[in-house]
């Protein structure tokens, strides 16, 4: 348990270290400059090929799922969330019982 | 503008972060920890030390494989290592938030305990809300948003350890898919023009390539090459209309 401790710990500071050092880098870099622009275009890659690889290509329970069916369920979701004016919440639910659902039909 | 009338403006942001924290955002980040507690629940942590990775490290991906990792059996120095990769994600972010909610009155101790509460979702949040807001209220509107979110968080991870006994398979892939398609929504449904919707587009084609060739780095390299090439693509059609 001592060592369980001692990882979380560890992975705690490590992520920090990121969280930190951009902090320290953020006072050098202009808002305006085109660095900033660029590490602004990383950041919104970054996050949308790790939640695009999780809907392609996902892992654990989510493997279990169709690729059709997950495709589906977040194009629901975007549908719901404008017909709902764009309202969140509302996209988010669909999205969720549309894979809940397929599973359901599936028998899983 | 008096001493006074300031420190009421930047109580009322934060008090106004936390209360938009507490409604959709706040729903979702809560779900997605609710699934964390019982899955830190099935691989035998104790309460305590699933609360402290919500705590901690505070972005689920890292958790998840925190957890994964553990229960593989892998050393402690590569499990760190693995989380570490999975967090970078978070230097682009806080280099490009800071100097977005930084204000006259930002203190050291506040910049501090807002990089910690930072997460994508209050990211995404806040790089749209607070460009409508007065600077000196930016960050504690953000500190208000995120440290909010964290509370819940930390609060969900203790409610699904609990519950973990409770859920069917069907009710945990619900809570599994809810993260994704809340990105999926948030960064579709509102990004949309400029430099950010091309690095998403972008981001979306490289991020699952390089999964191909190397799981382990995909996020980071598939972040910079689909950002890279999004900011050239941006530079090439600015210089053709100039």
């Amino acid at each position: 348990m001592v060592e369980l401790w001692l990882l979380v710990l560890a992975a705690s500071l490590a992520t920090y270290v990121w969280r930190g050092f951009g902090v320290v880098l953020s006072g050098r870099i202009a808002a305006e400059s085109e660095l900033f622009k660029w590490v602004g275009a990383v950041a919104y890659a970054m996050i949308a090929g790790l939640v695009s690889r999780i809907v392609v290509m996902p892992s654990g329970m989510l493997a279990e799922t169709h690729l059709l069916e997950r495709a589906a369920a977040c194009a629901l979701a975007l549908v719901a969330y404008h017909v709902a004016r764009r309202n969140l919440l509302v996209g988010v639910s669909v999205g969720v019982a549309v894979i809940m659902a397929a599973a359901a039909a599936r028998g899983a | 503008m008096s001493e006074a009338g300031y420190r009421v403006r930047v109580r009322r942001a934060r008090l106004r972060g936390a209360r938009e924290a507490l409604g959709v955002p706040g729903a979702v980040i809560g779900a997605g920890m609710l699934g964390f507690g019982a899955l830190a629940y099935e691989a035998g942590f104790n309460v305590l030390l699933a609360a402290a990775c919500t705590a901690g490290i505070w972005a689920l991906p890292g958790q998840l494989v925190l957890i994964e990792m553990h229960l593989a059996g892998a050393a402690g120095p590569l499990t760190v290592l693995a989380v570490m990769l999975t967090a970078v994600r978070f230097l682009p972010m806080s280099i490009s938030l800071m100097p977005v909610v930084r204000g006259p009155g930002s203190t050291r101790t506040s910049i501090i305990v807002a990089s910690q509460v930072l997460s994508m979702t209050s990211w995404a949040w806040t790089m749209k809300r607070t460009a409508e807001m007065p600077r000196e209220e930016r960050l504690a509107y953000f500190v208000g948003f995120a440290a909010t979110c964290w509370a819940v968080g930390v609060a969900a991870t203790v409610a699904g350890f609990y519950l973990a006994g409770g859920f069917t398979p069907l009710v945990r892939l619900g809570f599994v898919f809810l993260n994704p398609v809340y990105f999926v929504v948030l960064l579709v449904g509102e990004v949309r023009a400029g430099l950010a919707a091309v690095a998403l587009v972008c981001g979306a084609i490289a991020g699952p390539l390089v999964h191909l060739v190397d799981p382990q780095w995909s996020v980071l390299l598939g972040g910079l090459a689909g950002g890279t090439i999004a900011y050239s693509i941006q530079r090439i059609m600015e210089r053709g209309r100039g």
